[in-house]
């Protein structure tokens, strides 16, 4: 058995009166002391900078059962009303004092997955595009560069946009289709949603995609595939669970968006009936009533449909963990 | 700990930590400094934003004293007097028994100026159309669906209305705006009063809704066959079409500052809690209103000085007297003799620790 310096080092320390007085262990002890110097110094800064990462993720923890905590307290008078039919009425009565969250819950679901629908069909081919083809050079930072800027405008430009550009150009449409040409409703709102949330899994999809290790690209193209074959059973195969999760976080934003969908979704307090029905959203119906609202019961249902959000956002995002867990060992 | 100072200090994280410990420092000086000049908050209605905005600034001229108003809506106006926060609200609403109790203190409703609600819409060739109560009560319900309705042909002889589907369009926010326009539609509809009611929320039975009077305007301008309301210097700015309303004697009025004024030309109770809707003046537009700033009667509280109130009190007389000649220009009207005089008197009841502050 091959004797190292620290066997050496851990039995001398077991008797170190014997250790000082010897002066032939005088090498033995320079190691300890280095070694103890080096182990002092990396221990303390090891385990300081340990405590501080988990003070770090201890603060979002807290953070986040805060938020919950605040928005239940306030939320209470109507939680003891309503309850759980709160979810099934589709009331909102101010003056009578009932309220319901259906037609909320309903808009925001039916335009964040449309949106989502929408988004996907251009996300997906541009991260594929920038992740497999035009990789690298002046063009690719260009295009990377505007989908980032897309992410940078503020929603209530967005919202400006969709109400004075998208919404003169969506009643014709209504018009030759045959329903009553609001221009304003649930479809009008997904298309801004959807513009405003590609970015999001542009991104990501792109990174995970150009992080795809080249040599089993190599090793599929070496075998004769041709590169949609090499992208369509390896590249994406391999990224399934990175792009999922990217587009998991523009359904979040989706699902948040309060500016831009407020001006163009119509704030009918309804459920739609088609997709070019006027409709309105839980985080729209909070934004508008807010300021106004009086008295105690208003203003609980208020703070209740965003605990509704809060709560409808967690789900999804758990879901979809788990859908990305199931494709990351599936793949 | 000799390590991690010495390797804090070659981040160079200490500048950026000092400047923010020198603004830290200077915040809390100046927020405890000792302010001369007396200023007065406020917030509430969108409606007179535009008329209280010039008068604060032409009084701030005139007096020094700076006032500041928030155009938040009525409801956010009447939460915050009874929260405390600001020190007088605006509100084209009365307020309730339910916010009366909750504000536990008696609140004066000082009015300011009347406005006029119209019911604005989108039809090719701006027609000047005329509706009757019914007929606006029914088109907001949901019941009148098409522009060429009989009901409304009927009232408008010798009109051609297209075969289009109304649009109605409401606000989405809470305003006072609505709550003028519900008031007069529960005193004409029976049906109104008892599905929909009166308030700055309501439960709409149809229709889109945009956000404050711009908003109204704006869907209803780029919307063909909509009908909304706005008040009516929004519809006049924009250059759209109004309807004449028949108003309780019957005779088709549209709205001017002239026959708002005279809807206000009524008996008005001592407390000028007084709805103008569906006036019985003759030559009155039927869907006016006040807008009332909101005060406590009594001044001390929340530790406010007796010189505050002072200020407050006088610039609540200047707002009734001298502040009215800049209602008209900005298409307000002004306050009636009559009116004056019931405000008057609610001036000069604001008391501080019981005694009154004006004579």
């Amino acid at each position: 058995m091959l004797r190292n310096d620290a066997d050496d080092i851990s039995v001398e320390l077991q008797y170190p009166m014997g250790l000082l007085r010897d002066p032939s262990k005088a090498d033995v002890l320079s190691k300890i002391h280095a070694r103890v110097k080096a182990g002092w110094k990396s221990g303390f800064s090891e385990s300081s900078f340990r405590k501080i990462l988990y003070v770090a993720g201890g603060c979002v923890l807290v953070l986040l059962l805060a938020i919950f905590l605040s928005l239940v307290i306030a939320s209470f008078p109507a939680i003891r009303n309503f309850g759980i039919r709160f979810l099934a009425s589709t009331t909102w009565d101010p003056i009578k004092g009932d309220f319901g969250a259906l037609p909320f819950l309903v808009g925001t679901l039916a335009t964040s997955f449309l949106a989502l629908i929408i988004s996907v069909v251009f996300s997906i081919p541009i991260s594929i595009f920038l992740g497999e083809y035009v990789t690298r050079g002046a063009t690719s930072t260009f295009i990377k560069s505007m989908i980032e800027l897309l992410a940078g405008i503020p929603s209530v430009i967005y919202g400006f946009c969709g109400l004075f550009l998208l919404v003169p150009l969506i009643r014709p449409l209504e018009v030759k289709l045959g329903v009553t040409p609001y221009g304003v409703g649930i479809f009008t709102a997904s298309l801004i949603l959807a513009v405003m949330v590609i970015p999001y899994s542009a991104s990501i999809g792109r990174e995970v995609i150009s992080l795809v290790p080249s040599d089993l690209k190599e090793a599929a193209h070496s075998l004769g595939a041709t590169q949609f074959e090499v992208i369509r059973k390896v590249v994406l195969p391999y990224a399934s669970s990175g792009v999922f999760a990217g587009i998991l976080l523009s359904l979040g934003r989706a699902l948040g968006e309060t500016m831009a969908v407020t001006m163009v979704i119509g704030n009918s307090n309804f459920i739609p009936k088609t997709i070019f029905s006027p409709g309105n959203t839980l985080a729209s119906v909070i934004a508008n009533e807010f300021t106004e609202a009086t008295g105690s019961l208003y203003l609980a249902s208020l703070i209740k449909l965003g605990l509704v959000l809060f709560i409808v956002t967690t789900i999804i995002n758990i879901l979809g963990k788990l859908i990305i867990r199931r494709m990351g060992t599936g793949a | 700990m000799k390590h991690l100072g010495k390797g804090l200090l070659k981040t160079g994280i200490i500048y950026p930590l000092s400047l923010i410990a020198l603004l830290a420092v200077s915040v809390v000086i100046g927020g405890t400094g000792y302010a001369k000049d007396v200023e007065l908050i406020g917030a509430g209605a969108t409606f007179p934003y535009p008329l209280y905005s010039k008068m604060f600034d032409v009084y701030n001229k005139d007096y020094g004293v700076k006032v500041n108003y928030q155009a938040i809506g009525s409801g956010g106006g009447i939460r915050q007097l009874i929260n405390k926060t600001v020190d007088f609200g605006g509100s084209d609403a009365i307020m309730s028994d339910k916010d009366l109790a909750e504000a536990s203190a008696p609140v004066l409703h000082i009015p300011t100026c009347a406005g006029a609600v119209v019911p604005t819409y989108n039809l090719t060739g701006d027609p000047q159309l005329r509706f009757t109560p019914d007929v606006i009560a029914d088109i907001f319900l949901g019941k009148i669906t098409k522009w060429n309705d009989p009901r409304l042909s009927g009232i408008n002889p010798g009109m051609k209305l297209p075969n289009m589907s109304i649009t109605v369009v409401h606000r989405s926010d809470g305003s006072g705006t609505t709550f003028i326009f519900s008031d007069y539609l529960s005193k004409v509809s029976a049906e109104w009063k008892e599905k929909v009611g009166t308030g700055p929320s309501l439960n709409w039975p149809a229709g889109l809704g945009g956000k404050g009077n711009p908003g109204v305007a704006g869907l209803v301008k780029q919307t063909p066959g909509s009908i909304g309301y706005v008040e009516l210097i929004y519809a006049l700015q924009n250059k759209m079409p109004f309807g004449m309303v028949k108003n309780k004697k019957g005779k088709f009025i549209g709205a001017t500052l002239a026959s708002t004024s005279k809807a206000a030309d009524t008996n008005l109770p001592d407390d000028m809690k007084v709805s103008l809707t569906d006036s019985d003046a003759p030559e009155g537009y039927p869907i006016s209103g006040f807008t009332w700033i909101l005060v406590y009667k009594e001044q001390d509280y929340a530790e406010k000085s007796e010189e505050k109130a002072k200020e407050l009190v006088k610039l609540l007389w200047w707002m009734t007297h001298e502040g009215q000649k800049n209602a008209e220009p900005l298409e307000y009207a002004p306050l009636s003799r009559k009116a004056v005089e019931k405000a008057e008197k609610l001036v000069k009841s604001v008391t501080y620790n019981g005694k009154p502050l004006m004579k």
